[in-house]
């Protein structure tokens, strides 16, 4: 979502089609004429990893805050207040988003994945396993973001060349590796995912 | 039981990584606890200004707000930011740096008020309802600026701004420069940089008035030194303070100062009751955690005919920002002036530093901290010395290298490396890269109208901070050595604590290595722990590559003081005189009888029932070592970048970049790859991108993410990391260090290649970064 796309919605709510990469809304959020349940503020429910959060939010709401916030989920983080630095990626129905550029509103009846929803310490995801044995992650800050960005890269692509793994993580930043090794560790899960497809 | 499969050196995974590819481990921002309340900061949004008045009355009214505080309140109750690298010899002026602004601003960002409330959103809505009411005063940004009469005067104490003035000198300089027969100068810009660790600063404290604790949960690169200066700052005893740094997201120096963000949220607490949390935005990160580097350098170098360096002087103008950061006088100073031979015999040297307050961010360690500084003028210089005499760079660097040595080498700025064979990852990087099938190439390109550039320095650096009586020499307000403890259980499991605090470089895992190679016990047998004053003996911290150096070599001398008891123990349950015990793969057993051995978990246990104990001895498996490194280390290497520039737009593409670095000992080679990985692509950003820019007035231009350009991934190529292995003599284990090598290399081996590409065109210098606008423009004029 562009800079200025998300700042008609703040200040004039303007609910025109968005850009083309916008997930579409699994339900339209609530009509403009309902009345707000109280405060202004808007009842939510969004499904984060199956399981369904339901709460009454401020409009202005961030989804990366109602997801580390409301759903106690911390594993997503923010690095950035800019939509630059791609450290709250999440899967919007199945859709790569910048979850500090959506209003928690926005995702009302979406489906949500976060790192914690991707697999757990006993169930590694193969992304998971690449960023493992491929020292894909030092300080661990931008992790979440970077495999929930490569998970949305390899579902569109399952076989990417290194060029193309670049370029889809372009919006993803990274302080510590340099990138080379987040390169092998998407490399390494994309094998791992066609032997296991 | 024990393992044979020795694990030092083996690019074993990671321990730290599952908890952190799950999502599950916990940073600071992520913690949540009853009762918290939420902190926001009302910055200056001017770089110089007088505060007239302040009225919080709007704030205080504001939805969801707890309380407002200003400098007032704060006054009298908080110490002020105390700078601790007091560089003696340099006439260093210490401004009262208070946490909170009272009368006057002097850099955007400087805290004025801070605002408590139920959420984060009600305290940053506040924010907007306090009125400043501010008389704006001239500013000044330029380090070189602000020394110069009239302009505008920050600190009263301080005349012409000049916070230091330090000059380092070894042979005899005068003579060197008195008509050499060669002379090349350059005025160097080393540009602002900011640090930028993905994780933004954040602290909760929480103050327990029943008690009279307080506990910190930081983003400290060193807690120990975080609870000492919360004591300082506060008033609190330090044995009422408990530092946590929790997983911490990067640091590269940033978070080893102790800021004024920390001490006003424990105040909060401290007048609330309650928890309170403050975390910055990345706007706020820009402007109020440190900047890095900020040098204006004349360098100059003398040289005879053939190519042989006489000497090297530099007169640096070096930015401080509105106040002295934590450690900012060490950086250009020691850290930097005391480099300047590299690793080439240079028989006369001398740096004059000047420290400059100016009306922008302080600054303080950035990764490689004056070492990159340092390098990037001596490697430039060599370069232009090459030029001049039409030599190639490589051969002049061939001519002046320190030849090989293991046991000491003197320079004359007053260091003695500890060991070095700067040649071997010379020639190794050649190899690597072709080299004269590189300039082959660049020949032919040249001919086709094609611009490649192939950039190579040699470097040293100095890391392994260092010999408490040598920080004391030289003014820092610490010692720089390092604790660390070791507890066998019974049932053989190891548990060891260290004063370091690793926060993304891996010393869970490669301390593991080290103790379960030295007492024989599986690596998965071992637990670091780290990052808390209350289970961790005291330590200075993780910076300046010292944390696998020192931190490593207190752990190495703790765990063989178990090994030592075991023996001890083995010899009496062996019914065997101490000397006639043997050890190996974890087992102790008398000389020819290794059927009967007592292996450490026996041991183990047997220490911890203490049933059968020789006589006198205490019960117990467990142990406490020091260790104050005799030395600093000095890791060194040869980079080798090859870029090509588009000459229609200014456009520079890092086509490959290999590194060969001896960082001593391996413990984990991969590791070591992936810091050089990182390291090289930080160390890239200034060449080309990155740079903080103040406008006159004193306004952060480059304030978010939008505006500075950081290294993305589809900008840079794989780093190639290779290794050359040379012990350092005065380690327990040989190591070194790798933590900043990359990014003290990297800046001035790429920019090198970019000046080398340019070549054609007669263009010997452009200003970092190197933007396409900047390299086409003088590409353009270059042609007239």
């Amino acid at each position: 979502m562009s800079f200025w796309s998300s700042v008609r919605r703040i200040l004039i709510g303007d609910e025109s089609p968005s850009e083309a990469e916008q997930p579409a809304p699994a339900a339209a959020p609530p009509p403009a004429s309902e009345p707000p349940s109280h405060n202004g503020k808007l009842p939510v429910s969004i499904s984060i990893n199956g399981s369904e959060v339901s709460d009454t939010v401020e409009p202005r709401l961030l989804l990366v805050h109602f997801i580390r916030e409301n759903a106690s989920l911390t594993g997503t983080k923010i690095g950035c207040d800019t939509s630059q630095c791609g450290l709250c990626v999440v899967l919007e129905n199945g859709v790569a988003v910048k979850s500090c550029t959506r209003l928690a509103v926005q995702a009302n009846g979406a489906e949500v994945t976060t790192i914690e929803g991707l697999g757990s310490a006993g169930e590694l995801h193969p992304l998971q396993e690449g960023f493992w044995n491929k020292h894909g992650l030092q300080c661990g800050y931008c992790t979440p973001g970077m495999i929930m960005a490569s998970k949305a890269l390899l579902d569109a692509n399952p076989d990417p060349t290194p060029d193309e793994i670049r370029h889809g993580l372009e919006g993803n930043m990274c302080r510590c590796t340099g990138y080379t090794n987040i390169v092998r560790a998407v490399q390494a899960a994309a094998e791992e995912m066609k032997k296991g497809g | 039981m024990a393992t044979a499969t020795r694990i030092f050196s083996s690019g074993i995974r990671r321990r730290e990584d599952p908890r952190l590819i799950t999502g599950g481990s916990k940073y600071t921002d992520d913690l949540k606890l009853p009762g918290m309340l939420h902190a926001a900061m009302l910055r200056s949004p001017h770089a110089h200004a007088n505060i007239l008045s302040i009225n919080t009355s709007g704030a205080s009214d504001a939805p969801g707000v707890v309380a407002v505080f200003t400098g007032q309140d704060t006054q009298g109750v908080l110490n002020g930011l105390p700078c601790a690298w007091l560089v003696p010899d340099s006439d260093l002026k210490t401004p009262e740096h208070p946490p909170i602004a009272t009368d006057r601003v002097r850099y955007v960002g400087d805290a004025v008020a801070v605002v408590v409330a139920d959420s984060r959103y009600h305290a940053e809505d506040a924010l907007q309802h306090i009125d400043v009411d501010y008389e704006i005063l001239p500013a000044v940004v330029n380090p070189e600026a602000a020394l110069q009469d009239g302009a505008p005067q920050l600190h009263d104490d301080v005349p012409n701004n000049e916070a230091f003035r330090w000059v380092a000198e070894g042979g005899d300089v005068d003579a060197a420069f008195d008509s050499p027969e060669v002379l090349v100068s350059e005025r160097i810009v080393h540009q602002r940089l900011v640090p930028n660790a993905m994780e933004p600063r954040s602290a909760l404290a929480q103050w327990t008035e029943a008690t009279g604790d307080v506990t910190l949960w930081s983003t400290t690169q060193n807690p120990h030194i975080a609870r000492f200066l919360t004591s300082v700052v506060t008033g609190v005893g330090e044995h009422k303070i408990r530092v946590i740094a929790p997983e911490v997201g990067g640091g590269f120096g940033s978070k080893i100062p102790y800021y004024a963000d920390e001490a006003i949220t424990v105040f909060c607490s401290m007048r609330l009751g309650v928890p309170v949390k403050w975390t910055e935005t990345r706007s706020e990160n820009f402007m109020a955690t440190i900047h890095g580097r900020d040098h204006v350098q004349d360098v100059e170098m003398a040289a005879t005919g053939d190519g042989t360096i006489t000497g090297l002087r530099a007169t640096v103008y070096a930015g401080m920002g509105g106040y002295l950061s934590t450690a900012a006088p060490g950086v250009p100073t020691i850290l930097h002036g005391l480099m300047y031979c590299g690793p080439y015999n240079i028989p006369a040297a001398r740096a004059e530093v000047y420290g400059v307050f100016s009306n922008t961010t302080p600054t303080d360690a950035y990764r490689g901290a004056g070492r990159p500084e340092a390098t990037f003028l001596v490697e430039r210089m060599i370069e232009k010395l090459a030029g001049h005499l039409d030599m190639d760079p490589v051969e002049i660097r061939r001519k002046n290298l320190v030849a090989k040595f293991d046991d000491g080498h003197d320079i004359v700025l007053g260091l003695t490396y500890d060991s070095g064979d700067y040649e071997a990852p010379l020639d190794k990087a050649l190899e690597a890269v072709d080299y004269a099938g590189l300039r082959a190439e660049q020949e032919s390109a040249r001919a086709e109208g094609r611009h490649m550039g192939v950039g190579v320095s040699t470097y040293v650096e100095i890391c392994g901070l260092g010999p408490s009586q040598v920080a004391g020499a030289v003014g820092f307000q610490g010692g720089l050595w390092e604790g660390a403890t070791i507890k066998v259980t019974p049932t053989g499991k190891v548990s060891v604590a260290i004063g370091s605090s690793p926060h993304g470089q891996g010393e869970e895992t490669t301390f593991a290595q080290v103790v379960a190679d030295e007492i024989g016990v599986d690596v998965d047998d071992v637990e670091v722990l780290h990052g808390d004053t209350d289970n961790t003996p005291m330590g200075w911290g993780t910076y300046g590559s010292r944390t696998t150096a020192v931190s490593g070599a207190a752990l190495t001398l703790a765990v063989r003081k178990v090994k030592d008891k075991a023996r001890t123990i083995a010899a009496h349950l062996l019914e065997a005189a101490e000397e006639d015990i043997e050890y190996g793969d974890g087992r102790f057993f008398v000389r020819g009888s290794p059927d009967s051995a007592q292996s450490i978990q026996d041991i183990a246990l047997m220490a911890n029932v203490a049933w059968n104990m020789p006589e006198g001895m205490e019960p117990g498996l467990e142990a406490q070592a020091f260790y104050d490194p005799p030395n600093f280390s000095y890791p060194f290497g040869a980079h080798v970048a090859i870029v090509d520039v588009d000459a229609d737009t200014g456009h520079v593409s890092l086509r490959r970049y290999v590194a060969v670095d001896d960082c001593g000992i391996q413990i984990n080679p991969m590791i070591v790859e992936g810091q050089v990985s990182g390291g090289v692509v930080q160390g890239a950003g200034p060449v080309l991108w990155e740079g903080a820019v103040y406008d006159d007035d004193g306004q952060l231009l480059t304030g978010s993410m939008l505006d500075y350009g950081m290294p993305r991934a589809d900008v840079v190529p794989d780093i190639e990391s290779l290794s050359t292995e040379t012990p350092s003599g005065h380690h327990p284990l040989g190591v070194k260090g790798v933590g900043e090598t990359g990014t003290i290399a990297s800046t001035i081996t790429i920019y090198n290649a970019v000046m080398d590409a340019l070549k054609p065109f007669g263009v010997e210098k452009i200003d970092m970064p190197l933007t396409p606008q900047k390299v086409w423009s003088a590409i353009n004029e270059s042609r007239g």
